[in-house]
């Protein structure tokens, strides 16, 4: 077990290196994982709000369709969209596959079912906590929703959350989208992929421990964000 | 001053009839109470009083006119339980003011009557059962409404709270605001109230001046529920 | 569908670097893993402008995605394959660019004894009566169509717990190796220039049978109008040109040649 002890230390070395490809990768991955998750939560939110409010024809249908979304697995989703975007396929006009908007678009996929099914949760239970008294103030259905959602905001934050680490965190789909191209859609946990293939155990570990930092990082600043108001209230 | 009647009004839920054929004229200030044992269909009558839940069949009328959008926002109700929004005490006032449509500066005066002036800032979920209670009975009474619906609200505060809460709702009818209340604290309804209504079994068993129905009622069942007896 | 498209549009301004013209090249993990790629492409980049992105995946599913046109060349090695897309009109012409050859690996013990054999077949005929372990791509890549060949000409086709088939590249199948101590076929490029061989050894080389050639076809305009035919022409003539076999043949992995220029053998064509 001396060479994982060896790797290790390789890895930290790059990470305190500064390598500026190291680092670009990082860029996209972020860019890519944040603007899917902020495209997903305009989607997945209203939809999974509206899931645990109102009472519509198809809502069975929408939430077994969410639900199996759900569990797809990130290839499936990554197989869809590629035959979809490629030139071959309906959008492939749009000359789209091997961009980061095609990763977008399929960690968009990957991202918005959960974040509507946690939303639908979360405001499930703020509806049944909340409902009758926004009600009662004679609110619209929809002005009754945004304030449903605000007030579950700390289980719809753990939602986005849970989001971004499931699209940041994925490789499957954009691997396949993407194509893995240098410099261009080449985000961590491909490059992860490709390291490890190459044998390069330090730079893949080395990225792993980002990302591991990474999701730290977000759950602790959430934390910090959502301390003030729930700590006066474990106190008093 | 609001005329508010319920006109025939009945609900049923799971194949029980919880409200049959209801009819009640409500013209004063009150407070009104309504009491009657547990499962006589009170707190499904305020609801519907406030336009939370329909009618199976018959109608809510505010100067007989029924029950519609505009009409509804001129109530305000306080649950049991207070309804704390996720946000600070001067937050959850500035939220009614602001659905009503009445300017925030208002706020002020509401916290001085919910006795909350120094907890403006702290988060309403922090607050003490009656703390919160308080602040939900100003933040109703801050809407301005011409009716005020509670149901049960002291029946999980202490004796200090209690009077607090009383407090605000005598001076709410004072104000000229309708108040009609659900209470199991025969003790508060010979305090407060000006009518009665007894329900049992969701029927109206009668209703009159409060203090001939808590001294000498016409019926037994009510003669019974407000001498403590156990009424099912 | 229509949300598909919506999406597509909301995604959409995220900027890529695409201010550059560029041309997509689908390509063999052997090529990029080995580090060749990414040493010989910013010469011609360098040269014409022209940037070259490339996808590497195995050369079944590089075919399959010029087919659906999403490519503009393909620099892959399987022979029948490339013939096969070419005939099939989805490619223009296949031109032979290089070759490089595969080797065994094996564990630095050689329990099965094969660093003696006579040839491939004979080497992997000990592995298969020792019963040792042999690790198999099993992705109907260029190299596991190449393993298949070799074994069939060893008279029987290999089956057993001691035959491991894993569905992985070429790269993820030597750690798999690795883990198990085990034998497989690599091409010599991605073995030399692997970073975790660990205790493994190339155990038997050197053999016409190991030859393994790479060839390169422009995808057919024909059947795919947006293909840029002009600037994948370019970078063809380039690789398969002076300039471009230098540069192949100057590759070095660890001073090691690991990849042969061979366009000549066919220049003209």
């Amino acid at each position: 077990m001396s060479g994982f002890t060896e790797e290790l230390a390789g890895a930290l070395a790059l990470i305190f290196s500064g390598d500026a490809a190291l680092w670009a990768v990082v860029g996209l991955s972020l860019q890519v994982s944040l603007s899917a998750v902020l495209i997903a939560a305009a989607i997945g939110m209203p939809l999974g709000a509206s899931l645990a409010v109102f009472r519509f024809p198809g809502r069975g249908a929408v939430q077994v369709l969410v639900d199996t979304l759900m569990g797809l697995p990130p290839v499936v989703i990554g197989l869809m969209v590629y035959v979809i975007l490629s030139r071959s396929g309906p959008l492939g006009v749009l000359n789209l596959l091997y961009t980061p908007t095609a990763m977008i678009i399929a960690q968009v996929i990957l991202v918005t079912p959960i974040i509507a099914a946690l939303t639908r949760q979360a405001v499930a239970a703020s509806h049944e906590e909340y409902g009758e008294q926004l009600a009662s103030f004679g609110l619209s259905p929809r002005a009754a929703l945004a304030t449903l959602i605000w007030e579950a905001r700390p289980a719809i934050i753990t939602a986005l959350l849970a989001g971004f680490g499931r699209a940041v965190a994925e490789v499957g789909a954009v691997m396949i989208v993407g194509g893995n191209i240098a410099h261009v859609t080449r985000v961590m946990t491909t490059t992860i992929a490709l390291e490890t293939s190459k044998g390069n155990l330090a730079l893949a570990l080395a990225l792993g421990v980002i990302l591991l930092v990474l999701a730290l990082g977000v759950t602790l600043a959430v934390r910090l964000l959502q301390g003030g108001p729930q700590d006066t209230r474990a106190i008093s | 001053m609001t005329r508010l009647r319920a006109d025939n009004l009945s609900w049923s839920q799971g194949g029980r009839q919880i409200l049959d054929q209801v009819s009640l004229s409500f013209a004063g200030l009150g407070p009104i109470f309504i009491i009657g044992p547990n499962g006589a269909g009170k707190s499904v009558l305020l609801r519907m009083l406030h336009g939370l839940l329909q009618p199976d069949s018959g109608a809510v009328l505010v100067d007989d006119r029924p029950l519609n959008m505009a009409a509804r926002r001129a109530q305000a109700m306080v649950f049991q339980k207070p309804v704390m929004l996720r946000r600070s005490v001067q937050a959850n006032l500035d939220f009614a003011l602001n659905v009503a449509g009445r300017p925030a500066s208002e706020a002020a005066t509401w916290l001085e009557a919910a006795g909350l002036q120094d907890k403006v800032h702290q988060p309403a979920k922090s607050l003490s059962g009656g703390e919160a209670q308080r602040l939900a009975v100003a933040r109703a009474l801050a809407i301005g409404p011409k009716t005020l619906f509670l149901d049960e609200p002291t029946s999980a505060l202490d004796p200090a709270a209690t009077a607090h809460i009383e407090g605000l709702i005598a001076r709410a009818v004072q104000d000229g605001v309708q108040v009609i209340m659900i209470s199991h604290d025969i003790g508060q309804v010979r305090r407060l109230a000006q009518e009665v209504v007894m329900l049992h079994q969701g029927r109206v068993l009668e209703t009159g001046p409060a203090d001939v129905l808590m001294g000498a009622a016409e019926r037994g069942e009510t003669r019974a529920f407000v001498n403590g007896d156990l009424l099912v | 569908m229509t949300f598909l498209a919506v999406l597509c549009l909301l995604a959409a301004p995220v900027p890529s670097s695409a201010d550059r013209p560029f041309i997509l090249l689908q390509s063999t993990t052997s090529t990029q893993n080995s580090g060749l790629l990414d040493a010989i492409l910013p010469q011609f980049t360098a040269l014409s402008g022209l940037e070259i992105r490339v996808v590497a995946v195995g050369t079944g599913q590089a075919l399959r995605n010029a087919q659906n046109g999403d490519g503009d060349v393909v620099l892959v090695h399987s022979r029948l394959a490339e013939e096969a897309f070419v005939k099939a009109g989805y490619g223009v012409a296949r031109q032979d660019v290089m070759y490089n050859d595969f080797v065994i690996i094996g564990p630095e013990s050689d329990p099965a004894g094969i660093a003696g054999a006579a040839t491939p077949f004979d080497a992997l005929k000990r592995i298969a009566e020792k019963r040792a372990l042999f690790v198999s791509r099993g992705d109907e890549s260029g190299t596991h169509q190449a393993e298949l060949r070799l074994w069939a000409e060893t008279g029987e086709m290999p089956s057993g717990p001691w035959y491991r088939e894993v569905g992985a590249g070429m790269g993820t199948t030597i750690n798999i190796t690795v883990g198990m101590a085990a034998y497989t076929l690599t091409d010599r490029a991605t073995w030399t220039a692997f970073g975790n061989q660990s205790d493994l050894r190339i155990l038997y080389e050197n053999h016409p049978s190991l030859f393994n050639p790479y060839g390169v076809i422009v995808v057919n305009p024909e059947r795919h109008p947006h293909v840029k035919v002009e600037a994948a022409q370019d970078f063809v003539d380039w690789l398969v040109g002076p300039g471009g076999q230098a540069a192949i043949a100057g590759y070095r992995v660890d001073g090691q040649q690991v990849f042969f220029p061979n366009a000549d053998a066919q220049s003209g064509s």
